[in-house]
């Protein structure tokens, strides 16, 4: 029966389903991944971000939660300015990261 | 663990709530969703307890729904509020009990801002005073109906002809209690337990015989939300919520839902007939529901009061699973009987969830 409006489907991530695999793999080659404390500060200053939605955050964030293509869709539109880098407060190469980022995930694609 | 500590931070999360003598406020929607909740809790108050309750025909809305629907601004709904107070400064009480969580969350709110900012509350009086000439003293004391179910739960436990036990096997049903939001998680010391720890349905429930269960999703909100349900387009976000809430309390195999809310029951009961159509998918026993009651419609039940009476032939989910269940006797031929035996005419059936 169609009610006019329907379940919205769930954006629960059970983590256990997680193929975790390269993003351990990442932080081998990046041991600063887990540095980072999502503040947000790469994203406010990132000049790709009004535009297209671009995040490093969201990046490692998604990474972590196995959403690869979502990740990769953002990170398409990186300029590698390397302006995130001078903000981070724990001192993260986020330009270095984001190189490996690629590297990585690519390589196994 | 520093035991002293513990007592103290739970300390502020019980709350006095005095024995007599309240000026008792009834809902906008609940007379409509469960007619027979409110009626049981004079019932019960006045007449199996013998307390002082006292009610008017001049309280009106608190404008709860418009102001969480950012219809109306806050100094209106405060000379609303303050209106209210003034019919119960007139009637000589001092103990304010509302039915609605949503009021009860509202007086709250209103009393605390009032307390923050006392030249807000002058300027109300000053409103009040030119809108009808009435003045009012604040109460001394704010509970829910529910509150003071919680606090009358063994009286009633006492009197009880029925437990909320499995009288085939022996065995506690299992009961999942949801608390409605503005109950707690607004002010948690206002509720009983808190926003972390409400107590007030577990209490009941444990006190005639029924066992809580816990889930993942026990805190979440039932759907109902006033801007996601009253706007069409976001309808389909409070159903997944409830959706939500249901997919998470499966897998304990409930008996029955009770609740504290206006809203909460409604969405949880008329929900499961949506999510039955549309998916197809039922959460009780052979194709039922999961019957969802108000903490007043339980209490009639284990008084014994007779089902129809406390308007149970007006759920979605038919109850008559659980009755049997419990043990509770009554008659199926009157399911659709009325005052004074009025034919009040059949429902149509739905397709995919099982009713009598």
């Amino acid at each position: 029966m169609d009610f006019g409006f329907r379940i919205s489907p769930s954006s629960a991530i059970n983590l256990d389903n997680v193929d975790l695999t390269l993003f351990e793999r990442l932080h081998e080659m990046e041991p600063d991944v887990y540095k980072c404390m999502a503040c947000g500060s790469c994203s406010a200053t990132c000049p790709a971000s009004v535009y297209s939605g671009m995040s490093i955050r969201k990046v490692i964030l998604c990474l972590q939660r196995g959403r690869e293509k979502e990740a990769f869709r953002m990170m398409k539109n990186c300029m590698l300015c390397g302006k995130c880098t001078m903000v981070c407060p724990r001192g993260i190469n986020t330009r270095h990261l984001i190189l490996s980022i690629s590297k990585l995930y690519s390589e196994t694609k | 663990m520093i035991y002293q500590g513990k007592q103290k931070i739970w300390s502020e999360y019980q709350k006095e709530i005095p024995d007599d003598r309240w000026f008792y406020v009834r809902s906008c929607i609940r007379q409509n969703f469960f007619p027979g909740s409110e009626r049981m809790f004079m019932e019960i108050c006045r007449n199996v307890l013998g307390k002082d309750f006292y009610e008017t025909e001049h309280h009106t809305t608190c404008g709860g729904i418009a102001y969480h629907c950012d219809t109306i601004p806050q100094e209106t709904v405060m000379t609303i509020v303050a209106r209210q107070f003034a019919l119960m400064t007139e009637a000589g009480y001092e103990n304010y009990v509302a039915s609605c969580i949503t009021s009860f969350g509202n007086y709250a709110e209103i009393l605390e801002t009032w307390r923050e900012f006392p030249e807000l509350e002058a300027k109300i009086r000053e409103l009040l005073w030119k809108a009808c000439r009435r003045e009012f003293n604040k109460p001394k004391y704010l509970a829910h109906a529910s509150d003071l179910i919680y606090k009358y739960r063994n009286e009633i436990a006492s009197r009880a002809k029925y437990r909320l036990v499995n009288k085939e096997t022996g065995e506690p049903l299992k009961v999942v209690e949801h608390i409605g939001c503005h109950y707690s998680k607004m002010f948690p010391s206002k509720g009983v337990g808190g926003a972390e720890y409400p107590y007030v349905l577990c209490g009941m429930v444990e006190a005639w015989g029924g066992n809580v269960i816990d889930y993942p999703e026990r805190r979440h909100c039932c759907g109902y939300g006033f801007r996601q349900y009253h706007v069409k387009a976001n309808r389909g976000y409070s159903l997944s919520n409830t959706y939500k809430k249901f997919e998470s309390m499966e897998p304990y195999h409930p008996d029955m839902i009770i609740t504290n809310c206006p809203g909460c029951p409604y969405f949880l009961d008329r929900w499961q007939y949506v999510i039955a159509e549309s998916e197809g998918k039922t959460y009780g026993q052979n194709g039922y529901g999961i019957p969802v009651f108000t903490y007043e419609e339980v209490a009639g039940l284990v008084l014994g009061y007779d089902p129809w009476d406390l308007g149970l032939q007006l759920h979605q989910v038919a109850v008559e699973p659980l009755l049997d269940k419990i043990g509770v006797e009554y008659n199926p031929e009157d399911k659709y009987k009325g005052l004074n035996k009025k034919d009040i005419m059949r429902p149509g059936l739905p397709d995919v969830l099982k009713c009598c």
